[in-house]
């Protein structure tokens, strides 16, 4: 694996449930991701996708598989480490709701700042760095005191995006970062994150909507039953697609330039997915 | 002569639109404060009109007073809507409940909050058919079938017999627009009825729905926030923002000859982040 892979995973296996309920949710799941480097996992509902993300983060156990993050193999990492790890500040995670990734009763001040804090940055310093962080996202400010219950939804999924940044971490994942907000907020959020792929942190979008994020993968890796069936850099993936699977995911996602002509196509891929 | 020899050119009027909308401006009552300003589309049958606008722009609002209901709270206190010939403002309740379903009908995002979970899918549709058609059980039953085949549910019989937990969102929003379609509606209203799923299963329900427009002459009005969902299957395209319609054109015309700030952002988001810059230039045409 090359020397500059801030995530390697490898062979990851992830198993829900006890006895006769217990059944694979990933199986054989292998992916590196470099640093400065955006990577795309697609997925449906129930593909795994999230708990992929969660494996990542050592929020989920895994019963077979290797889960490197910046050279340091967190597989069989302690609560300790993890939380040394974390403290660090290196993985750095932005969900759908910026609810959950922000603590609704910490102002976006503290939100910011108590993370620097942490990692022994003074007072004064931290407070700078927050100001800037807010300003990268542009957001003003005088949101600093305010609860996260007192912004607006794309102010939150901005703000959470200055909180994951601000300890400089080497790789962030975003599980549906854009998707529940309104189109203004949408392209804004996405313009900060490609912007962030200039200054070599890893991206890793988890999202269920292809057409919503391909403009920022470099690769895509494509989800399904809880295998990866196609990785492969954007645009060889849309255009010349291995898997059955990719194929119909690739035609149905609506484009502005594509319309019906795909409908037989579409049909076709069906019949075949399900055969 | 080509005037004699092309009847079919010469015998085809502009036919009479099902759903006419004429600068609807709807407001709340209570605070005077006006929501719409103003929207108008005329829908032939066979036609789909689309609407494009965030949540809070008014998209759903207009749907609903063309379904007659609209929340008490709110009017519509300027400008006309003609369905099938009828003004709705002079509708009374009886004359709607017989329009509703057999003229007009509508399936929304969120279908399991449509159907009654206690009960099978089937008979509930099956009840619509017995009471709009007045035929009995056994013949309702059967033309449910046919209607649930009709939507491409794989297995007819056994999703007749099924409870709405049982059944994956894209099968839920099929059985509504059997549902819906069950007293064969001139006019489906489909609001953001794609949005809630997989973009494999959108992609097969924008299928259904263009596939019926063509068998039945079924016409469509689509609502979503997303153009790219609109423009796969709309003839004119709506872009309506804060109540405003700022963009009104031919599919083609929105796409490629936007005027608005605003649908300019909805483009330019997709061209940026979308498949479309991807895409090898020809189109793939494989189809």
């Amino acid at each position: 694996m090359s020397a500059s892979a801030v995530l390697e995973v490898e062979d990851l296996e992830v198993h829900y449930g006890l006895g006769r309920k217990r059944r694979r949710v990933l199986d054989g799941i292998s992916l590196a991701v470099a640093s400065g480097e955006a990577v795309g996992v697609i997925g449906e509902t129930g593909s795994g996708k999230t708990t992929l993300a969660r494996a990542v983060l050592g929020l989920v156990p895994f019963s077979r598989g290797r889960v490197v993050i910046d050279g340091q193999d967190v597989s069989n990492a302690s609560a300790r480490q993890w939380r040394d790890l974390r403290r660090r500040g290196v993985v750095q995670y932005v969900f759908q709701d910026s609810l959950r990734s922000l603590d609704p009763d910490l102002p976006v001040a503290k939100s910011l700042i108590e993370p620097l804090l942490i990692q022994g940055i003074p007072r004064a310093e931290a407070a700078a760095r927050a100001r800037a962080f807010l300003d990268r996202v542009h957001l003003d400010a005088e949101l600093l005191d305010r609860l996260p219950g007192a912004l607006s939804g794309g102010q939150r999924q901005r703000v959470a995006v200055a909180r994951a940044l601000v300890t400089e971490p080497k790789l962030i994942m975003l599980d549906e970062p854009v998707s529940a907000l309104d189109s203004a907020n949408r392209v804004l959020v996405l313009e900060i994150l490609k912007g962030l792929r200039e200054s070599g942190v890893a991206l890793v979008f988890i999202s269920h909507d292809l057409g919503s994020v391909a403009g920022l993968a470099d690769r895509i890796a494509v989800l399904y039953q809880g295998e990866l069936v196609e990785v492969g850099p954007t645009r060889s993936v849309i255009n010349n697609p291995g898997h059955v699977y990719t194929r119909l995911l690739v035609d149905s996602v609506p484009t502005l330039r594509s319309a019906a002509a795909k409908r037989s196509e579409r049909e076709s891929l069906r019949a075949l997915l399900h055969a | 002569m080509a005037f004699a020899a092309s009847p079919a050119i010469t015998d085809s009027p502009v036919a009479e639109a099902v759903l006419s909308v004429r600068d609807v401006h709807i407001r709340d009552q209570v605070t005077g404060r006006e929501i719409v300003h103003g929207i108008s589309f005329e829908l032939e049958p066979g036609k789909v009109v689309g609407i494009v606008g965030e949540s809070g722009s008014g998209k759903t609002l207009t749907c609903r007073a063309a379904l007659g209901i609209l929340p008490d709270q709110l009017e519509v206190y300027a400008g006309s809507i003609t369905l099938a010939g009828h003004d709705i403002a002079e509708l009374s309740v009886k004359q709607w409940t017989g329009l509703r379903g057999s003229t007009i009908s509508a399936v929304f995002q969120d279908p399991s909050s449509y159907l009654n979970p206690s009960i099978q899918v089937g008979p509930q549709i099956a009840e619509v058919i017995r009471v709009k058609k007045k035929v009995r059980r056994r013949e309702a039953r059967d033309q449910v079938l046919q209607l649930l085949r009709s939507v491409r549910l794989r297995n007819p019989e056994s999703v007749y017999s099924q409870y709405t937990y049982e059944l994956s969102g894209g099968m839920l929003q099929r059985v509504l627009i059997a549902a819906a379609i069950a007293a064969d509606p001139k006019v489906l209203i489909a609001d953001e009825a794609t949005t809630a799923l997989d973009v494999i299963v959108q992609a097969e329900i924008l299928d259904l729905l263009a596939d019926l427009r063509e068998r039945t002459g079924l016409a469509l009005v689509v609502v979503a926030h997303d153009l790219a969902v609109v423009a796969q299957l709309c003839d004119e395209v709506l872009v309506i923002r804060q109540g405003e319609v700022v963009e009104h054109g031919t599919t083609a015309d929105v796409l490629y000859r936007p005027r608005h700030e605003y649908t300019k952002l909805l483009i330019s988001e997709h061209e940026q982040y979308g498949l479309d810059r991807f895409l090898d230039a020809p189109q793939r045409e494989r189809a």
